[in-house]
């Protein structure tokens, strides 16, 4: 099967079914954790200080939810309503903005300590989308530079994505450039087929360190021990915190609701994001 | 969900729309409140952020009169708990927000701004 972003434009790819498909998929979700923890290693945030920070792409929240997890406030922009809808279902924290990235951002200057993007501007090498579009170089350059405005002086944006070549790597750092970025491109396992990932570290002002990083090496069974020794802290933490006891709360209220409609009870409100969470409403 | 401390720092970014385009002003706005684990070090580090009268005016147009017109020299911990109440437990889910320079109507829907611009409109 070719690419995804081969296929349709994104926000009719990513439409209700593959979106509830490609976020049940425990497979994906694990990538998709393991690359926002780099992606997280890589920004390179001082320890243990909640951040202001965007996820370009955001997609379902399946990232967003590990910056949730390490105690950031997010916003996250999507162009697919269908992904959005389920990071809604899904209770993720951040604010969420249906925009095309192509279109830019209108941020103010300064206004993020950082960005993450995972798995996400190799769709804007295609200029297909429903909406209204220019060129693939028109649409990087608008994202790049409206993206490095909304960045404060210093920070980085460290953005996972699948090139198909390496033109297509050279191509989106030279416009990266362009738009006043520094910095450089990381890849981590360069020699598995399968684990190689690669990762554009962009400095706004230095970026608070010198070196472009360097690329992990070895293999990938070191890197699955990796994982599940990340994936079991994760867990630990989401136990630990309140808002897993939260979801316990929920889910006990989504079941009495379901065992209410079984029973043919009428009037049970509907689900939504918000059951289970205290409420008061203004107006 | 769009919260203040978001829409605090969002302009208007509609084509050659480049002065008066902050901040986006509410339309027909529903705010829910949800409350938020209260952090008092993201709270003070986000406060060089913050366009103060933009906040202050915002969050009268939706309903909330708890902050003071000028921004403190201290910020007490009343301060930092009201600012935390504006910023990050007001959510606004339905109406729109407009730009007062071109016009530009961004609506909300289920908590979600509506970015996407038209094609004219495109920087
Ligand atoms: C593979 S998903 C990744 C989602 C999320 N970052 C994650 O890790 O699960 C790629 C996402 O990029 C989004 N996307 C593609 N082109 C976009 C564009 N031009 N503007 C905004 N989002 C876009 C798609 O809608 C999709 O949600
Ligand atoms: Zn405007």
């Amino acid at each position: 099967m070719s690419r995804p972003e081969l296929q349709a434009p994104p926000e009719i790819y990513y439409g209700d079914t593959e979106a509830k498909k490609y976020t049940a998929n425990t497979r994906i979700q694990q990538i998709q954790a393991d690359m926002t923890y780099r992606a997280l290693e890589l920004l390179n945030l001082p320890p243990d200080e909640p951040k202001f920070l965007l996820d370009i792409g955001a997609g379902s929240g399946l990232s967003g939810e590990i910056l949730d997890d390490e105690g950031h406030i997010w916003v996250g922009v999507d162009i697919a309503p269908s992904m959005l809808e389920v990071a809604l279902e899904r209770d993720v924290q951040g604010d969420l903005f249906l925009q095309d990235i192509g279109q830019g951002f209108g941020f103010r200057p300064g206004s993020f300590d950082g960005a993450v993007s995972i798995s996400v501007i190799q769709w804007l090498l295609n200029a297909e989308t429903s909406h209204p579009t220019s060129s693939p170089p028109h649409r990087l350059t608008r994202f790049f530079t409206t993206l490095y405005a909304a960045l404060r002086n210093p920070s980085r944006a460290v953005l996972q994505f699948y090139p198909t070549s390496d033109d297509q790597i050279q191509l989106i750092t030279s416009i990266a450039q362009k738009a006043g970025f520094g910095g450089g491109v990381v890849v981590d396992y360069p020699n598995s087929k399968k684990a190689r990932k690669v990762f554009l570290c962009l400095y706004v002002g230095g970026g608070g360190g010198q070196q472009v990083p360097k690329g992990l090496e070895g293999d990938v069974a070191d890197e699955n021990a990796v994982k599940f020794e990340k994936r079991r802290e994760r867990e630990r933490r989401r136990e630990k915190s309140g808002k897993r006891k939260n979801v316990k709360a929920k889910d006990w209220i989504l079941k009495k609701k379901e065992l209410y409609r079984q029973r043919g009870k009428e009037d049970v409100p509907r689900d939504s994001k918000y059951t289970g969470r205290k409420r008061r409403t203004v107006f | 969900m769009v919260r203040l401390i978001t829409h605090n720092l969002l302009a208007c970014h509609v084509k050659g729309c480049t002065t008066n385009n902050f901040p986006l002003v509410f339309q027909d706005a529903q705010v829910e409140i949800h409350e938020a684990e209260f952090n008092e070090d993201f709270i003070r580090g986000f406060m060089p952020k913050i366009e103060w009268k933009a906040l202050v005016d915002s969050a009268r147009q939706l309903g909330d009169t708890s902050l003071p017109e000028e921004q403190p020299e201290m910020a007490d911990d009343d301060f930092l708990k009201t600012l935390h109440h504006v910023l990050l437990e007001m959510h606004i889910e339905e109406g729109a927000m407009v730009c007062q320079n071109c016009g530009h109507v961004y609506p909300i829907s289920n908590g979600i701004p509506n970015m996407l611009l038209a094609e004219h409109e495109i920087g």
